[in-house]
């Protein structure tokens, strides 16, 4: 039964890489986000607060969609990025890792939000009195004590990009060995006569994935807050 | 030489403040709400006052008239808090050690081993803030605050979150710092008893304004 063929194990590969090139590229971007949304006073919080929740609530193809007409081969932002530093998303491996990643992001963006907000501001003002500029405070205190709440983040946000299946087929399509990730792979497997048992195989492995990367996520946020705020 | 001279509206009080401050130990000496704590987070550059100047050892921190605020990472004015506010994080040498690397100063082991002597905290250096006790914590929090090495040392209530116990066990390492460390001190509190075994000169506040300035005497009668 877990003979794994070669389609198969390629659809795996291609899926771990995808979800952690989307996570650590949508990294940076979460903890700005979370910060502005933490920190920030500005006109249209509320506005992005929205925009970066919107692909949970939005049907994915719909995601999926707009992803294709901004970022295809002649959309606005696709041909930006092409022109000028080469980097092609249109059916290919890394528009499914832009689609993970904004399928993502609204998981990685909230814990790290709340994160934020729990840190007690008192200890930022003692490290400014201790000669630290706001970036060595931003790096030695306000990051440190909020690392529970990224690490949470980067695995919802790595499991999230596991699985992503509507985005990703509406914008990059289903092509073997280039854009066939584990869901999709499923799917292609339901779809032909004798299919069952491999797409029944990579449903234990999807599971074995997410469920790993869900108990990594609460064993590593509980130790990390054990070693800074105390059991 | 600490010469403040500043006004601030904090809701319904209104700062308006003149003392200067030599060498030795200066109480801020008032009930609370008399705007005490507003006064040294101005002095460290936490708070901003609307109007005036901070003025110390002649180089203006603060002067609302020329429009200069300097930052409080660059003040050199070390500051313990009445809460300690150690980071948890990072262990006791760790804190001790914070002001030091943020100004990329070179490691000084005399002087370390002086101030840790010092405030008795030599055996809590790998220890976490969190399984201190609030007297050692304070005592930390002291040591942190010299080691980088200021020009100046603010203390807002170092004591209050102390039990009578740790409140005797603190006071002398105080005292000595006072004799020993050689930077002026503004020690904040509203309780005379702990003025008058700390402090050499006497700033009293009442609702915003200075009442009185001058020496221990001021204390006569006061609990």
């Amino acid at each position: 039964m877990f003979d794994l063929s070669s389609a198969e194990w390629t659809a795996i590969g291609l899926s771990l890489r995808i979800a952690m090139v989307a996570t650590a590229c949508a990294l940076p971007f979460g903890i700005a986000i979370g910060w502005l949304l933490a920190r920030g006073t500005f006109w249209g919080k509320t506005v992005l607060d929205g925009l970066v929740h919107l692909p949970l609530v939005l049907p994915p193809v719909v995601t999926g969609y707009l992803l294709l007409i901004w970022f295809g081969r002649k959309g606005p932002l696709g041909a930006f990025l092409y022109d000028h530093f080469g980097i092609l998303f249109a059916f290919r491996w890394t528009g499914a890792a832009l689609a993970s990643a904004i399928m993502g992001f609204p998981l990685l963006v909230r814990p790290i939000r709340l994160a934020l907000e729990s840190i007690d501001r008192r200890l930022e003002d003692a490290a400014a009195t201790l000669g630290a500029n706001p970036v060595l405070v931003f790096v030695t205190v306000t990051l440190p004590l909020a690392l529970p709440g990224i690490i949470a983040g980067v695995l919802l946000c790595f499991a999230r990009a596991l699985g992503e299946f509507g985005a990703t087929i509406t914008f990059v399509s289903n092509i073997p060995g280039e854009t066939q990730t584990i869901s999709a792979a499923i799917y292609t497997f339901l779809q032909i006569p004798d299919g069952d048992a491999a797409a029944g195989r990579l449903v234990l492995v999807a599971v074995a994935l997410s469920l790993a990367a869900l108990i990594a996520a609460e064993w590593l946020g509980r130790r990390a807050t054990v070693r800074f705020h105390g059991g | 030489m600490l010469v403040v001279d500043v006004q601030k509206q904090l809701g319904a009080l209104r700062l308006t403040v003149r003392f200067d401050a030599a060498g030795g130990a200066t109480a801020l000496f008032g009930p609370s709400g008399a705007g005490k704590t507003s006064l040294v987070n101005m002095i460290a550059g936490l708070l901003k006052p609307d109007r005036g100047a901070i003025t110390l050892d002649k180089t203006p921190l603060f002067a609302s008239e020329s429009g200069i605020d300097v930052p409080p990472h660059q003040r050199s004015v070390g500051y313990v808090f009445q809460e300690g506010r150690l980071f948890p994080h990072l262990n006791v040498r760790q804190n001790l050690e914070y002001g030091r690397r943020m100004s990329r100063r070179t490691r000084e082991p005399v002087e370390f081993e002086r101030i840790v002597g010092l405030l008795g905290i030599g055996h809590l250096l790998t220890r976490r803030p969190r399984l201190l006790s609030g007297g050692e914590r304070q005592r930390v929090a002291i040591g942190r605050a010299l080691l980088m090495q200021p020009r100046l040392l603010l203390l807002d209530e170092p004591l209050a979150s102390l039990d009578a116990g740790h409140k005797r066990e603190i006071l002398p390492y105080l005292v000595r710092l006072r004799d020993e460390a050689d930077i002026p001190m503004v020690y904040v509190s509203h309780i005379a008893a702990e003025v008058r075994q700390i402090a050499t000169h006497v700033v009293r506040l009442e609702d915003g304004r200075v009442t009185a300035t001058g020496g221990l005497e001021l204390l006569a009668g006061a609990s």
